[in-house]
């Protein structure tokens, strides 16, 4: 293990604090907030992966297959969502979404 | 010395690339940098010893899951310069709160250390002898063999849901319908025509419906 772990632990957190930011400044864009989402995950997996590394324990990689693949399926789903919505609506800003009044 | 430097490199990349997926104005452009940004975590996956995971990054990130992206931004008719409106009124706030965010991780991570008997508390060590993908391998379809095909069954399920979602159904294929052909009576379909010795019948209309 060459590089420290807590380089990679800072550049996880710059990621996560941009996909956080990216959120909270398009509000209105649901496709960019979900890209944000994936951003988050992928923070998530760097740190994974990364004290997976420096521990030498195989897990941590084994449980970033599983977020992968947990990212995957909310990827897909919340595009068909985002489809089937600006299908009905012919819009996609989120504050329309108050259909529900929920 | 030469690992250092490409790590400072690709974390570059990766983090103005992270930047530009969430400040760009054209969409396209937001999912082309996100590509970009997973190539790069890829080769930080690559330099943390993780090789198969970064090549599923590649493939699965990039091949697929941003690829979908880049379909349903280009499919969808949507007038996105008025989804820009009011991103000068939410970005004070979201600095806030992602410098405060950032503050707080680095608290953490600046005084954290792993403990002394961290060593002994690992589930299955990493085994030297064999490459990165067979040591994952041995322990997935082994010890997280049920893990693994939940997995699958979530990757199923959300294959199904994002089908049924966006199926539109514009009564194409021939189905079919029970309750109307229990109420289908002899009348409507049939006719007892008596034919003459030696003329043909002419065939009785049928009704709208039925024909």
């Amino acid at each position: 293990m060459q590089i420290e772990l807590s380089h990679y632990l800072v550049v996880a957190g710059l990621l996560m604090v941009i996909g956080v930011f990216g959120i909270f400044m398009n509000r209105k864009n649901i496709i960019i907030i979900m890209m944000s989402i994936e951003l988050i995950l992928l923070a998530a997996n760097l740190d994974f992966v990364a004290f997976s590394g420096a521990l030498h324990d195989m897990v941590g990689q084994v449980f970033t297959m599983f977020v992968l693949t947990v990212a995957a399926a909310e990827a897909a789903i919340g595009l068909a969502i985002v489809v089937i919505y600006s299908r009905n609506r012919g819009s996609i800003e989120v504050e329309d979404v108050t259909l529900m009044k929920g | 010395m030469i690992v250092n430097f490409a790590f400072y490199v690709f974390a570059a990349i990766l983090l103005a690339s992270a930047v530009m997926v969430v400040s760009s104005r054209n969409p396209v452009h937001s999912v082309l940098f996100l590509i970009l940004a997973f190539i790069n975590a890829a080769a930080l996956f690559l330099l943390a010893g993780a090789e198969f995971l970064a090549m599923v990054l590649v493939i699965v990130y990039v091949g697929a899951v941003a690829v979908l992206f880049l379909f349903v931004v280009m499919m969808l008719d949507v007038d996105f310069t008025a989804l820009r409106e009011g991103v000068q009124r939410y970005a004070p706030i979201g600095s806030a709160v992602g410098i405060i965010l950032f503050v707080e991780l680095a608290f953490v991570v600046g005084s954290w250390t792993i403990a002394p008997g961290a060593g002994l508390l690992r589930l299955s060590p990493t085994p030297d002898d064999v490459t990165n993908t067979v040591a994952l391998g041995s322990l997935l379809y082994t010890k997280y063999i049920f893990l693994f095909q939940m997995a699958g069954a979530i990757l199923l399920v959300s294959m199904i849901g994002a089908i049924v979602l966006t199926l539109r159904d514009r009564n194409r294929g021939k189905r079919q319908d029970t309750a109307m052909q229990h109420a289908r009576m002899p009348a409507d379909t049939m006719a007892m025509v008596r034919a003459k010795l030696g003329e043909g019948a002419s065939v009785p209309k049928l009704p709208e419906d039925v024909a």
